[in-house]
């Protein structure tokens, strides 16, 4: 076993409700690029999190070169020559890539009893490493005024004059043009010369294909398997990662879809990264899926169908009436409503009462004489969304805050529920939430169906996408890459090769 | 059981410390010292804290949706010198307008709260449309309405007010001064505001998470102005009051009022963090601040070693008031 560089054993980590690690392992040897696949939320980024020393781990090994080492933080993890280019990459936009290559570790020389930073050397230092990795711009530079490709190659770059073991690299290519991968795969074939050991996190099959050596599969949180990345084929992989059987848990439904509520014409964002050219069609009664890979620009649709992120062009109409939205007030008065993914970050209002959590949309309604508010109707309005959504609270009056992340969730439902839209979107309804909970909200999403409401649900969890959907919608980079209608080609195989073409 | 009770108990001397400490410092003063614990001292405490109430209970709407205003103070200035330029008397030989009847004492009231509601209108619109950090907009409002009032007065003092105007501070209804009742009724007022209207909500919504508050359709820009141009409109009618008492009224008027107020608020329970806060958190800051510099005179601390007592104060609350709210996390 002396022959691995790095080896993660038994690893577990749960967070409050979720197991997100069960039991993981990996192995890493020198002089290779290591692939970690699997589906969104198996695992991979809190392994990795895990090792780096962000989270700490409940239970298992680390093993460098044979030898046991323990990381509490990232600091730790950096000095056993292990680094991490981020998901989200995590620089100071506003200094220069000198500055940000050395941040933490600025070379000094002595100025009297003073230590002061040495410019001259850490520029001259800065210059020699990018050329180590192929690049040469000025390391006076204001990072920010870099592209993203190039503020990777000085994440990397940082890595290297650190004199890296082991790299992790969290999706680097999520955000990059296919010129700055071509420069990725450049540095990380010299690193691999060099004997470093890498991690590669990626959805792209086609990367995996041509920069990995070995694979190993993750899913749902545990270990799946390593195989030499030469001996498995695209189709292999995929039904690797996706492995599981389809259980019951999605209540049956039992209405047809009606008339087509709301059609979205040729919608482009004022991005050019982000959604283009998106057309579909939404039925009464129907829950529609938006299937994609992280990154596939589906939640930037929806808010920006819901008016909070720029539209350029395209038409929106709702019961056949072409609306205007520029701002979720526009939305809602077309009957549209928008239950967003990140629900702490834009969802509750954290300090303030299941009551007023609720009520935050609809004071316009219940109002006497014109704006006096009519809090026994609101009361009574909250309350009997406590009662039907069954949600676990001593009192209206409880700060959401202190509810679980079910019950939160049911209260957002709540929100919306009281102000009646036709259209619902969900972004990622389920996220968070533990099993329990994720039942009951697929009951009311069911339920609303019944009711003739239009729900349009975005999700990354495999099997609910395909449990809960009439139809499916895929998405990939911003285009609409499928339309799956037919139950027979509602499969996970089939989602994955539309949300993988690009 | 017993444990829990204990740490709540001990949470709860923490989270109300200052409160408390202020309630001893009042007592030990009021039976060490004679004349503390009177009718006439309480009103005349009442009376101070009657317009640093009505400034508080604006400022209270700023930083509730995590902002500040630091025009407040001569936004006063600005409102006390418009009320005095219009009510001196007729007679007097400094007379500002030299010809000009003295207007409606009340009419005067609504123009002083009409014209710093205009300026307010405009910081507000700053923030809410050109996205100027509340701190940056209303210092440059501070700025510019301290300019316009230099111009305006020449900088010269006022005096020489028409009865009806200094009665409003002299005068009694029911045995308290008109001052008391001003402030009684904007209390009630901005509570009413606060939890019986939509904009009250909004605005808490918009404190506790703009970017929810934006999702689920509050019209967050409208409510931004507002709270700015109903928050200016309120120190005008400070800067009237303390005019009306003071007899007179000169450009250096409410200087550095905004910090008492923010402190005020801060120390009664109003979170800088947005979202939080009621009308009894401005009237408890702003009284625990009056009865502190008070019970301080009475003790016979002198006047600079005051600032620093406020100071310490002012610290020490605030950390106790964030400390409620991280060690949630």
């Amino acid at each position: 076993m002396g022959d691995y560089k790095l080896e993660l054993k038994n690893i577990s980590k749960s967070f409050p409700g979720v197991k997100a690690l069960d039991h993981v392992q990996l192995s890493l040897r020198p002089g290779t690029v290591h692939a970690l696949m699997g589906e969104n939320g198996a695992g991979k980024s809190t392994l990795m999190k895990c090792l780096f020393g962000i989270y700490k781990m409940d239970e298992g090994e680390v093993y460098l070169d044979g030898q046991k080492i323990e990381i509490n933080n990232p600091d730790e993890a950096m000095a056993h020559g292990i680094a991490m280019v981020h998901q989200e990459l995590q620089p100071v936009p506003a200094r220069s890539v000198a500055e940000n290559l050395y941040l933490g570790r600025f070379p000094t020389r002595n100025f009297g009893p003073l230590k002061m930073i040495d410019h001259k050397k850490m520029y001259a230092e800065t210059e020699r490493w990018l050329k180590e990795v192929k690049m040469d711009f000025d390391p006076k530079a204001q990072l920010g005024s870099l592209s993203i490709g190039q503020m990777q190659s000085v994440e990397i770059a940082k890595a290297v004059s650190q004199q890296a073991k082991v790299v992790i690299f969290d999706e680097p290519t999520s955000s990059l043009s296919d010129n700055e991968v071509e420069a990725l795969f450049r540095i990380m074939n010299d690193l691999r010369d060099k004997g470093v050991a890498m991690v590669y996190i990626s959805h792209k099959m086609d990367e995996i294909k041509r920069i990995a050596d070995d694979i190993t599969i993750m899913r749902d949180g545990t270990y799946v398997g390593t195989w030499s990345a030469a001996e498995m084929s695209t189709d292999q992989i995929i039904a690797k990662m996706v492995g599981r059987e389809l259980t019951n848990v999605y209540p049956p439904r039992g209405n047809e879809p009606g008339e087509v509520v709301m059609e979205v014409k040729d919608l482009c964002s004022i991005h050019e990264k982000s959604f283009q050219h998106v057309s579909f069609t939404l039925r009464k009664g129907e829950i529609l899926g938006f299937g994609g890979l992280v990154g596939a620009q589906r939640t930037e649709l929806m808010e920006g169908l819901f008016g909070i992120r720029g539209v350029a062009s395209g038409e929106v109409y709702v019961r056949g009436q072409k609306v205007k939205i520029k701002h979720p007030i526009d939305a809602m008065n077309a009957g549209i409503g928008l239950i967003t993914e990140d629900r702490r970050g834009n969802g509750i209002f954290g300090c303030l009462s299941i009551k007023d959590n609720v009520g935050v949309s609809v004071y316009n309604k219940y109002l006497q004489g014109g704006f006096i508010l009519d809090h026994k109707k609101i009361n009574q309005v909250v309350d009997e969304s406590i009662q039907k959504l069954r949600i676990k609270t001593p009192s209206m009056k409880e700060h959401i805050s202190n509810l679980s992340g079910g019950n939160q969730q049911k209260v957002i439902v709540s929100r919306w529920l009281a102000n009646d839209p036709d259209v619902l979107i969900m972004d990622e309804p389920t996220r968070g939430i533990d099993v329990g909970a994720k039942h009951e909200i697929y009951e009311i999403m069911n339920e609303l169906a019944r009711q003739g409401k239009a729900i349009i649900m975005i999700s990354s969890e495999m099997s609910e996408l395909l449990g809960m959907s009439d139809r499916v919608y895929v998405m990939c980079n911003g285009k609409m890459t499928g339309e799956i209608k037919e139950a027979e080609e509602m499969t996970q195989a089939g989602v994955m090769a539309y949300a993988t073409q690009f | 059981m017993e444990k829990v009770n204990k740490k709540k108990a001990i949470d709860f001397l923490i989270n109300n410390g200052v409160i408390i400490v202020m309630f001893i410092l009042v007592i030990y003063t009021g039976l060490t010292t004679d004349n503390f614990f009177t009718s006439n001292n309480l009103l005349n405490t009442l009376m101070n804290m009657s317009s640093r109430l009505v400034i508080a209970l604006g400022i209270a709407g700023c930083v509730i949706t995590a902002g500040c205003d630091l025009s407040a103070g001569r936004m006063i200035g600005f409102g006390g010198c418009i009320a005095g330029v219009l009510l001196q008397r007729i007679d007097y030989s400094n007379k500002f307008f030299p010809n000009m009847e003295p207007m409606n004492v009340f009419v005067v009231a609504l123009i002083v709260m009409a014209i710093c509601g205009l300026f307010g209108t405009v910081t507000g619109f700053f923030i809410a449309y050109l996205s100027v950090p509340p701190f940056i907009a209303t210092l440059a409002m501070m700025e510019i309405v301290y300019g316009i009032n230099l111009i305006f007065t020449n900088a010269t003092p006022l005096g020489g007010y028409v009865s009806e105007y200094t009665s409003v501070a002299s005068g009694k209804f029911l045995g308290i001064s008109y001052l008391i009742w001003i402030a009684i009724i904007v209390s009630a007022i901005t509570w009413f505001i606060f939890n019986m209207t939509r904009h009250g909500k909004y605005m808490y919504a918009i404190g506790g998470n703009p970017q929810a508050a934006e999702v689920a359709g509050v019209p967050v820009k409208k409510t931004m102005i507002l709270i700015y141009m109903k928050a200016a409109a309120m120190y005008g009618l400070a800067g009237f009051m303390l005019g009306a008492k003071a007899g007179g009224a000169s450009v250096a008027l409410g200087l550095g009022y905004e910090m008492e107020a923010i402190a005020a608020c801060t120390i009664g329970g109003v979170s800088v963090t947005g979202g939080r806060g009621k009308v009894s958190s401005a009237i408890i800051g702003v009284a625990v601040f009056e009865l502190l510099k008070v019970a301080l005179q009475y003790l016979g601390m002198d006047a600079n070693s005051q600032y620093i007592a406020i100071g310490v104060v002012i610290f020490v609350a605030i950390s106790l008031d964030i400390r409620k709210y991280i060690a949630k996390k």
